[in-house]
């Protein structure tokens, strides 16, 4: 029986790795990688808790639901990287400094 | 210690290491290739949790679709992105990273704290499931359970996540698109 603190406990060790990577890293395909893994920490937890709601199913159901939200988000964020890189020629989140005109 | 628990210490420490390693690295193709290893570790953590239909998702979504989009994206933006990296010669602990660094290890500190101050395995309702076998136990068939919830309890939000969908396709297809030539 695995207790259900290592399964919370592991999860604020992943999401505190994904706020480093979001707050040091200059490179937005870094950051997009930081929001994943703290993504995936809050998924971690819901199923977690979802073991005790057998009946509704709730936890295992809204992991389902934030898996899907996490890859329509990657979608839209990487387009939008591409088409900062076509303008800029960077994608470093610091140099990116104007609006489109 | 049974055989789930030592599983689980394998698989949180292999989450934890990789995570760690993608971190760090300097060499973004590598720590694109290391995330595979962390959702793969972390969709071992699912099942141990008797959540298998979502680890199968997690497999299917994440490492088939979103890494391989990632790593289409990277590669597309082409050489300016290894350059910009090779800039950044500073090891692990640099100056620039100290503030990021402090913050990230408070955070864990104060999110740890809280987690063992309220004992998640003596809270009220996780009792009160426990009490009236609200539990599910490994060797349920879950998942047909899930497919009928699906179907009924959560029909709503079922529907608005699949507008929500076709939102994000037709948008990342018009972000991305040529612009024309004006």
């Amino acid at each position: 029986m695995i207790s259900l603190n290592d399964f919370l406990i592991v999860g604020a060790a992943l999401f505190c790795i994904g706020l480093y990577m979001l707050l040091t890293k200059r490179n937005a395909i870094q950051l997009l990688i930081g929001i994943e893994l703290m993504l995936n920490a809050g998924i971690l937890n819901l199923v977690a808790f979802g073991k005790y709601d057998k009946i509704n199913n709730g936890g295992q159901i809204f992991a389902l639901f934030a898996i899907v939200l996490a890859a329509a988000t990657t979608a839209v964020a990487l387009a939008i990287i591409l088409t900062v890189y076509k303008k800029y020629k960077t994608i470093d989140p610091g140099r990116v400094n104007s609006l489109k005109d | 210690m049974s055989l789930a628990q030592i599983l689980f210490y394998a698989m949180a420490f292999i989450a934890l290491a990789s995570a760690g390693y993608v971190a760090s690295t300097n060499n973004l193709v590598r720590g694109i290739f290391m995330f595979f290893v962390t959702l793969f570790a972390l969709a071992g953590l699912y099942v141990l949790a008797l959540a298998d239909f979502v680890a199968v998702t997690q497999i299917v979504i994440y490492v088939g679709g979103i890494l391989v989009l990632i790593l289409f994206a990277f590669l597309l933006s082409g050489k300016e992105t290894l350059d910009s990296l090779g800039q950044q010669k500073d090891k692990l602990i640099s100056s620039g990273k100290i503030p990021g660094l402090i913050l990230a290890v408070l955070f864990f500190g104060v999110m740890v704290a809280m987690i063992l101050r309220m004992n998640a395995d003596n809270l009220d309702w996780v009792k009160q499931a426990v009490g009236a076998d609200n539990v599910i136990k490994p060797t349920d068939n879950s998942i047909k359970n899930i497919g009928i919830n699906l179907m009924t309890t959560y029909l709503l939000p079922f529907e608005a996540i699949s507008v929500l969908l076709m939102m994000a396709l037709i948008g990342a297809a018009h972000i991305a698109r040529k612009e024309p030539e004006a």
